[in-house]
């Protein structure tokens, strides 16, 4: 006891820790070159060998945005209300695809750096965070996109374009969340990769994307107030196409913000709690 | 002495669990079907210790070896210490920065080029930005790599590949340091770079814990040897002490494990006479596991029981390699030797060989007994008996394991009167690399 009383106070002291460990938040602050480094590597990778390159990022939300439009303005004849169908099935692909890609990138990112992760201590939660970059620069090209659609189609840019990063930020808790919880669980349980792209699926056509929340039929329309998606997909394309393009309804705002930042905060805890043992399982 | 300690661990214990019964369950599906066909059964868990409860303390500067048999935890230890894995009792206080080398090139991207890869691997060890670039220039001259900065390292050779992760992390600014046989790569050229790195940075007062299978490199490189044994700590000392330890520990291990049946290793015709049988050394203990270059001898002692006495009785020995099957022989008839005052009863017989030139490996003893030309007993493999690989030439390097069955102690002659200079000189117990 002498020699560690007159010895200087440890840097660092390893011990098992139990219960629902503190979330080291700074420690992640530390390791926040790691965060922009990882991303970097996958912006600089995702498109090698590719003939088009960069431009998958933006053919990739115009094509699903055309495809919805064909499907559910002319096929289906919905209404997407004074907006130009394509305009609007693109609005809502631009936030869609924050969330998805955000969400299906972190599920693998831990199997993904298994040896990484086997090999190296860092903060392991730099790994599904660094999915967040690369997915805001894709975001970003889609939205200038868009800014260059709008003249054409003579969709004028409203004030609410100014709380469009208040709504971004929810999407990414709620998608970071989800992310956090998946990749966790897929260290133990590979069934997560299976089973998310089917509930992506689920998702996409369970929100209004492709369609207006007016076209649902009432009866249906109570079912969307439990999907967190909802409130955010609609204030989204208010902030850019304004009213016609959706509604700004506090009940489902508050809701979606709630349960995005609470399953921010489970995820968080999810996540410290099943690190302890991903060097050991994966 | 309090104040200079680097690493202080207490009471270190790490377990896994290891689930019996039911396989462990990969998919949630299989997990939650087998929790509702069996909702009370309790699932058989079986607790594995890979380390239990560790205690020692590390001065700064020091060059810590740590060495046991495979599985004895020396990973598990390295992999607390460099906190990738928790332990499940105990702690570690770690006084100074942690940098750890478990596997040169984690993280490499193929895809990426030299430059970038140097900023990636290095954010994973740790190092921040401005580190990093105050450190590219050494990194890249120690790696030798300028002229393929912007190349992407798939299009590398190994050994470029090699030398460009191994500066990294030898550049990582760190008090202590965990290295985990990176040795073993790269060509000799770069190896002997890395020792005389390693040698730098024990130099500079950084601590270094290095785990390795090379004995040769651990007595040259290392000050202090810890042994590892089942999970726990048997031995702390000078590497030098530690690893005789170590080879003696295994000698032990191994004749208890042989004291099986020896009529097992008999062929049918052979007469029960040889009683005990053992591997020794030059002083006669038992032994099975010697260092590279030791003597070597062989011991049988004989009861003829109710059979009529040996008058002329012949000890021969063949060797086998596993892989080259017998690499040699000799008996008394050979060298002509007899065992004077016979006829005997009883009789012990030792044959020793000075400095046998075999490899390190396991080698298998078949032990033969004779009266004069006629066979009376046999132990066929009775006797087996390892080669640990030591420092026979004082250099650091070992003779090369797959190299045959010998290892040769040669004179380098050079025409002119040219005279030779050793390259790597060896100096008390340290290399330094010329």
């Amino acid at each position: 006891m002498d020699a560690t009383l007159s010895q200087s106070a440890p840097l660092l002291t390893i011990r098992a820790r139990s219960g629902w460990a503190a979330l080291n938040l700074a420690e992640a602050w530390q390791f926040r070159d790691l965060l922009f480094s990882l991303a970097g590597r996958d912006v600089r990778l995702r498109y090698k060998q590719t003939a088009l390159g960069v431009a998958w990022v933006i053919l990739q939300p115009l094509i699903a945005a055309a495809l919805f439009a064909f499907v559910f303005g002319k096929i289906a004849r919905l209404s997407s209300g004074d907006v130009p169908y394509f305009l609007f099935a693109f609005a809502g692909m631009l936030a869609w695809n924050v969330f998805s890609t955000t969400l299906s990138k972190s599920s693998t990112c831990l199997i993904g750096n298994a040896q990484l992760i086997s090999k190296v201590y860092f903060p392991r939660v730099i790994l599904p965070l660094s999915t967040v970059p690369s997915a805001l620069i894709d975001f970003a090209v889609a939205l200038a996109l868009l800014f260059v659609l709008m003249p054409v189609y003579g969709v004028v840019p409203s004030l609410g374009m100014l709380l469009l990063p208040v709504w971004l930020f929810l999407l990414l808790v709620l998608a970071v969340g989800s992310g956090l919880i998946a990749s966790a669980l897929t260290v133990s349980y590979r069934d997560v990769q299976y089973i998310l792209p089917v509930v992506t699926q689920f998702l996409l056509y369970g929100s209004p994307i492709a369609y207006r929340l007016a076209e649902v039929p009432a009866r249906f329309r109570a079912l969307y107030f439990f999907n967190p998606l909802t409130g955010l997909l609609e204030a989204f394309r208010w902030s850019l196409l304004g009213p016609g393009g959706g509604q700004l309804h506090s009940g489902y705002l508050a809701y979606s913000a709630a349960f995005s930042i609470a399953l921010f905060l489970v995820g968080m805890v999810t996540f410290k709690n099943m690190e302890r043992k991903f060097a050991d399982v994966i | 002495m309090p104040g200079d300690i680097a690493i202080s661990v207490r009471g270190l214990s790490k377990a896994y669990t290891i689930t019996h019964n039911a396989e462990r369950h990969v998919t949630l599906a299989e997990a939650t079907l087998h929790r509702l066909r069996h909702p009370f059964q309790k699932q058989q868990k079986e607790t594995f210790w890979a380390l239990r409860d560790i205690s020692f303390d590390i001065k700064k500067g020091d060059v810590v070896g740590i060495i046991g048999r495979n599985g004895a935890g020396k990973s598990t230890l390295l992999k607390i210490v460099s906190r990738i894995t928790e332990p499940t009792q105990g702690e570690i206080d770690l006084y100074g920065r942690v940098g750890s080398l478990l596997e040169v090139g984690t993280g490499f991207h193929p895809e990426l080029t030299g430059r970038e890869n140097i900023y990636l691997n290095g954010h994973i060890l740790g190092m921040r930005k401005g580190e990093i670039d105050k450190q590219f220039d050494a990194i890249v001259d120690f790696a030798g790599v300028e002229q393929f900065l912007d190349t992407p390292v798939k299009r590398y050779s190994s050994g470029m590949y090699v030398r460009l992760a191994f500066a990294v992390a030898a550049h990582l600014d760190c008090e202590i340091v965990v290295v985990d046989e990176v040795l073993a790569v790269g060509d000799t050229e770069f190896q002997k770079k890395c020792l005389g790195k390693m040698q730098d940075v024990s130099n500079s007062g950084r601590t270094v814990f290095f785990v390795s299978h090379n004995m040769a490199a651990v007595s040259n490189l290392c000050r202090t040897g810890i042994v590892l044994d089942g999970g726990r700590l048997s031995f702390i000392g000078s590497a030098r002490d530690s690893i005789d330890y170590y080879v003696s520990r295994a000698n032990a291990r191994q004749q208890a494990d042989s004291d099986g049946d020896m009529q097992t290793c008999r062929p049918s015709w052979a007469r029960p006479t040889i009683r005990g049988a053992r591997v020794i050394d030059a002083d006669g203990n038992t032994v099975s596991c010697l260092r590279l270059g030791s003597d070597l001898g062989f011991e049988l002692s004989f009861d003829v029981g109710d059979g009529a006495p040996l008058v002329n009785p012949v000890m021969g020995v063949v060797l086998n390699h596993p892989t080259f099957g017998a690499v040699g022989g000799v008996n008394m008839i050979m060298t002509a030797t007899r065992m004077e005052n016979g006829p005997h009863r009883t009789g012990t017989i030792r044959c020793l060989l000075r400095r046998p030139p075999l490899l390190q490996g396991e080698y298998r003893v078949d032990l033969w007994l004779n009266e004069g030309l006629t066979y009376v007993d046999l132990l066929s493999g009775y006797l087996t008996f390892s080669l640990e690989e030591s420092d026979v030439y004082g250099t650091g390097r070992t003779p090369y394991k797959q190299m045959g069955v010998m290892y040769f102690e040669p004179e380098w002659r050079f025409g002119d009167g040219v005279q030779p200079r050793p390259v790597v000189a060896l100096d008390g117990e340290r290399v330094e690399c010329a």
